[in-house]
């Protein structure tokens, strides 16, 4: 029988209401920024375990050489 | 924020994704050894530097500014140190073509914690320097974790989507 971590210490996973899902991140240019799938235990209403994988896909811009020129 | 064109909202982030500009600085004085480095007639340490991972609360402010880590607005609770998690750091640094570029080489895992204040960025800084020298800050959708496990999966090493570059 499966346990789950829990708030209240570790419980069989049977006792417990499972939810999943995927939460897309999107920057004001619609870009996608980053993804979070997460997992939910629920125990008689109470959220008991809740842990989430968030992958990045919005990087920082690279730094870019600036060049000098000379001038006089 | 209220998209006036389409009356939804804007997500505002008071954590904002950048690279710490003190970091620009410090790698023109070899402050950050990513790799390995190579001794010179100066300089005889070639041991690469350790980082950390920091996470911080949505109403932080870490940003291009940060200097250095803070335990100030950074996420507390049952499983979290303060200071963060070791980035695991088992790819040197590499180009291709015109770009440099690293990454960390396994993605972060803050294992059985409980955040139940809302967090939505992490810091990378530099263990090995003296004051805990800022590299960067990442930002994503904002989380709270019960009782679970927060992953943070890198994007991929390469000259395109590594999380550090320089071209």
């Amino acid at each position: 029988m499966a346990k789950i971590s829990t708030k209240h210490g570790d419980m069989d996973e049977h006792l417990l209401t499972k939810r999943t899902g995927t939460d897309r991140h999107h920057d004001h240019d619609g870009s996608l920024h980053d993804t979070a799938d997460w997992v939910e235990y629920w125990h008689n209403g109470e959220l008991v375990h809740r842990s989430v994988h968030v992958t990045l896909h919005k990087i920082i811009p690279e730094m870019k050489p600036i060049i000098a020129k000379l001038v006089g | 924020m209220l998209n006036k064109e389409t009356g939804g909202f804007w997500l505002c982030y008071a954590n904002t994704q950048s690279m710490a500009t003190s970091f620009k600085k410090e790698i023109l004085n070899g402050s950050h050894a990513f790799g390995a480095q190579s001794a010179n007639g100066t300089r005889t340490v070639t041991t690469k530097d350790t980082f950390k991972a920091a996470l911080y609360v949505t109403t932080a402010t870490v940003d291009s500014t940060t200097t250095a880590y803070s335990a100030t607005n950074e996420v507390s609770g049952t499983g979290y140190t303060a200071g963060g998690i070791a980035v695991t750091n088992a790819t040197a640094p590499t180009t291709s073509g015109t770009t440099a570029f690293w990454t960390p080489s396994a993605s972060l895992v803050y294992t059985t914690v409980t955040l139940t204040t809302a967090f939505d960025a992490v810091l990378i800084y530099n263990t090995a320097s003296t004051g805990n020298l800022a590299v960067s800050v990442h930002t994503f959708g904002a989380q709270t974790i019960t009782a679970g496990t927060f992953t943070l999966t890198m994007p991929a090493n390469d000259s395109s989507n590594a999380l550090i570059r320089i071209a």
